[in-house]
């Protein structure tokens, strides 16, 4: 955590920090991207959440993705310079992450279809040969992803097979939440692995936990309609601009400020 | 919204070898995901290997109202005390 502030703007392109292009550390960054973002929406939570209980459970959540998204960064340049002083279009985080959480059943589907890819990506990652810095952080992160996504199963199950409402609700942030999931298995330069060859398990896995929650797969496109590229790209949706307002104000009207 | 939700009492083994205790109580829809609370709440600083959830309403305890015909006759019955024995030589965990 350094004190010395940057100049605001100085990292304002789409490469961000000087990392290169198809380099672990540019890999790195993506991925701390959709874990840092995520974090944060899972922590606006905190304080709003339905019961006391799932409000712990969410911010453990955010605190796991939290602590990976630092450690990625620290592969790559100064955390908080990373987190902090990159313009929107530098960041490039999946957009699925960057969805608003909507109502509880939305924050529940947008985490199993992420968690369940990143346990996918992370298992990988901790296969690979040589495993590197990523790999590393890999094998010890899979088992808080897998708890993560057991938490999105067990309430996706729940919401879907409990009342009218909830099912409702449920099979309409699954098919409004799928056409962001496209993105996650975009090639993405520097990483050890193909992330295309994550797509069916991944599939296997999520229609088995939706047939189970008694709710219907969408069978629309998993791919947003228009052709500017997505997250990975540094092209974001309208929300995103205002979420990382809040997370970066503080920093960027205090430079340096710590606790 | 979790009013609605029955009451768990929660039950924590720190480690192998030791009994479970008891460590708190939490709110939760059904049995799987008080465990899963359970673990957020009271495992997160590594404080166990083992949990046991079991619903409130299944546990009968024992009232102040019954203290006293149910503990005090116990108090001054010494001879309960394993005091009146020579311990033998060479018994070290007695």
């Amino acid at each position: 955590m350094s004190g010395e502030p940057t100049e605001p703007g100085a990292l304002a392109t789409t490469t961000g920090a000087g990392v290169t292009p198809g380099t672990t550390a540019w890999a790195a960054v993506a991925l701390a991207d959709d874990a840092l973002v995520l974090s944060h929406r899972l922590g606006e939570w905190v304080g709003h959440a339905p019961a006391l209980e799932e409000e712990v459970a969410l911010a453990n959540i955010a605190l796991d993705l939290l602590g990976q998204a630092r450690f990625l960064y620290s592969l790559a340049g100064d955390e908080d310079e990373l987190a902090y002083l990159r313009e929107e279009r530098a960041f490039r985080n999946a957009q699925l992450v960057e969805r608003p959480n909507g109502d509880f059943a939305s924050t529940i589907v947008r985490q199993l279809f992420f968690s369940t890819y990143q346990e996918l990506l992370y298992q990988e990652l901790a296969a690979a040969e040589p495993a590197g810095e990523l790999g590393a952080l890999a094998a010890k992160a899979v088992k808080e992803v897998a708890y993560h996504r057991d938490h999105a199963t067990q309430w996706t199950l729940r919401l879907g097979d409990g009342t009218p409402e909830s099912h409702r609700r449920t099979q309409e942030a699954l098919d409004g939440l799928w056409r962001y999931t496209g993105e996650l298995f975009d090639p993405l330069e520097g990483l050890a692995i193909r992330t295309d060859t994550l797509r069916q398990p991944w599939l296997a896995s999520v229609t088995e936990v939706v047939t189970r929650a008694t709710l219907t797969m969408p069978e629309g496109t998993e791919r947003i309609s228009w052709a500017a590229g997505g997250g990975r790209q540094g092209v974001h949706t309208e929300p995103f601009g205002r979420m990382l307002a809040e997370m970066q104000h503080l920093h960027r009207a205090h430079p340096g400020a710590s606790w | 919204m979790s009013g609605d939700w029955p009451l768990w009492e929660v039950f924590v083994r720190s480690r192998r070898g030791l009994s479970h205790s008891h460590a708190g109580s939490l709110h939760a829809p059904d049995a799987q995901m008080a465990l899963r609370n359970a673990r957020d709440l009271f495992t997160r600083r590594g404080e166990g290997v083992s949990i046991w959830v079991v619903p409130a309403a299944a546990i009968t305890a024992s009232s102040p109202d019954e203290k006293d015909p149910f503990f005090e006759p116990a108090a001054d019955k010494v001879y309960r005390h394993p005091t009146f024995y020579e311990i033998p030589e060479g018994v070290q965990h007695l």
